[in-house]
């Protein structure tokens, strides 16, 4: 039993390890240097990473409380390399930051509040994690301590964060009522219709949709982009977004199971909207971070419609995009995040004749906006054709035809930024840009998973080969 | 006399909770929206409370549930406050129509 626990919390438990471990260095305050902070965090969290990898077995603790299996822990490996890539990027930012340790504290915990969220088998254990998610995701966000702007995102994102968990609530609350229970195991079965019981579908799907920014509940997203600093906007877009989504996923399709017609049709309407105000908001941007706030709803539309298609192909296509959005998203975020720490510039028209400075970076931010974009030889394309895919299995085609049209809105506004950095002319262009070792290996990663993942297809069955 | 049965309470928690939506909504100071929040979240509360005793006596689910989302709302607004504080150095207001640097 004991043994037990330590290898099925094994994710959890070694975050806290690291997190007690941040902790004690800073009170011991031996440590002066900002980078041997960075590096001894890296190479814990490389080791958290590794640790992904060792020991992976199915079962559950705490009476039904807590579970895990294989997909489980693969997406727990997704969200610590998500992280490390993160921490590896924020290296040129954090190196002048007065709390580095508060940071990774911070930043840790959310990732730990993710991490029960997604193996939690309980309606409590699930709030519990949402909420130690997004309490200390606001602080964090709220990092450029001297920036209005970076406190404005802040309140914008804790009120509405907290306003949403409360709706969601609401609709727990009368799942509670009208089924005496709030486990995962026994809901589905108890979970038959009635009207209190589609209120409270309607409620937590609310409740999802404000967190993952799905359209009607969106606005709250550019805003906290715009002024978070550029490695908490790009955990924000990336990392939370992802975690939210996996567990969007068992909640849609193991809890409401009985419920699909209904949550379909909400799901039709949230994927168009989502999709195409999404575009249609992005062309306007001229801040780089808005800009990607935008595309980010976007690609959340598109996560939506793999959704939508339920069972294994719709969970297989999900987890498979996200981990190839993780990776392209990562690469425009790092190039983003060393023009913002060292040049301090975040407007697209700044970026025009960036390729005459910084050829490598340049073409390190296109390859990223082209897997974004969904062009053919790089992962995104493959990830978006297994989405669309999966969303054309009910043969529901209205949502595949808007989808396919959207893509090609999107191509403007990812190819402008492309233009504006290749051809448009500007007599000061952004001068070259140095950035540390960490951060241009994070960068060489993502350019080898955007190629790497789209090719080797043994990535998506072994994806397949898990869910269930 | 009937005594007071779930109906009557539930009514209650109901309208508390679209009293705190309805202030969420329309209150310009970040404090009063926060409480508009704490209303909610005391609706639910009451919510859980009154299903666990006239439904599921012989449970206890709803109030640790009630017990959890205490504690969580006092961190949150901990935190909330922390952030409100730290805008009002700078912007001098905690008025929302004040804190308007990002427009779409």
């Amino acid at each position: 039993m004991s043994s037990d626990f330590f290898i099925l919390m094994k994710s959890e438990l070694s975050l806290t390890l690291i997190i007690f471990i941040l902790l004690i260095l800073k009170v011991w305050d031996g440590i002066k240097d900002n980078s041997t902070w960075l590096h001894i965090t890296n190479f814990l969290l490389l080791l958290n990473f590794a640790l992904g990898f060792l020991f992976n077995t199915s079962g559950e603790l705490f009476n039904g409380m807590y579970h895990t299996n294989n997909i489980i822990f693969l997406e727990k490996n997704i969200l610590n390399f998500g992280t490390l890539i993160i921490s590896l990027q924020a290296f040129d930012w954090l190196k002048t930051h007065k709390h580095v340790s508060e940071f990774y504290i911070l930043l840790l915990t959310t990732l730990l509040g993710m991490f029960f969220m997604i193996s939690s088998g309980n309606f409590l254990m699930f709030y519990l994690g949402l909420e130690l998610a997004s309490i200390p995701l606001a602080a964090i966000v709220n990092f450029d301590l001297e920036k209005i702007k970076s406190s404005e995102a802040a309140v914008k994102m804790i009120l509405s964060s907290a306003f949403a968990s409360c709706i969601m609530l609401f609709g727990i609350s009368m799942l509670y009522g009208t089924t005496g229970t709030l486990s995962f195991a026994e809901l589905p079965h108890l979970i038959v219709g009635g009207g209190l019981q589609i209120m409270s579908l309607i409620f937590v799907f609310t409740g999802f949709a404000f967190k993952i920014s799905s359209v009607p509940f969106h606005l709250w997203t550019a805003d906290v982009y715009e002024g978070a600093p550029v490695s908490v906007t790009a955990y924000l877009s990336v990392i939370s977004k992802a975690a939210i989504v996996f567990v969007f996923i068992s909640i849609l399709h193991t809890l409401f199971a009985n419920f699909e017609s209904m949550w379909y049709n909400i799901l039709f309407l949230t994927i168009i909207l989502t999709i195409t105000v999404g575009n249609l908001f992005a062309i306007r941007q001229d801040n780089i971070k808005r800009f990607l706030a935008f595309s980010s709803i976007t690609q959340v539309g598109y996560v939506l419609l793999g959704l939508s298609a339920g069972g294994q192909i719709g969970t297989t296509s999900v987890i498979y995009f996200l981990m190839v959005y993780i990776f392209s998203n990562l690469g425009a975020f790092g190039v983003i995040g060393l023009v913002s720490a060292y040049a301090n510039k975040e407007n697209i028209s700044d970026y025009k004749g960036f390729y005459k400075n910084n050829p490598m970076l340049s073409w390190v931010i296109t390859i990223s906006l082209f897997s974004l974009a969904g062009i053919p030889p790089t992962a995104g394309f493959f990830g978006k054709m297994f989405l669309v895919t999966a969303g054309a299995s009910h043969g529901n085609y209205i949502l595949v035809i808007v989808a396919a049209l959207n893509m090609v809105v999107s191509l403007y506004y990812y190819l402008k930024v492309v233009k504006a950095i290749f051809i448009d002319p500007n007599d000061a262009p952004i001068e070259k840009v140095n950035g540390s070792f960490s951060a241009k290996l994070a960068l060489m990663i993502c350019m080898f998973g955007v190629i790497a993942t789209g090719f080797a297809s043994c990535i998506y069955t072994y994806i397949n080969s898990l869910t269930p | 006399m009937n005594g007071i049965g779930l109906e009557h309470i539930l009514f209650i928690s109901t309208a508390l909770f679209f009293i705190g939506v309805y202030g969420f909504l329309t209150r310009k100071n970040m404090i009063t929206m926060l409480m508009a929040i704490e209303l909610i979240l005391n609706s639910i509360n009451i919510n859980f409370l009154a299903f666990n005793k006239y439904l599921y006596a012989d449970k206890l689910d709803g109030l640790f549930f009630t017990i959890f989302i205490i504690a969580i709302a006092a961190a949150e607004a901990s935190v909330a406050i922390a952030i409100i504080i730290h805008l009002y150095r700078s912007l001098k207001s905690i008025d929302v129509d004040d804190a308007d640097l990002m427009k779409f």
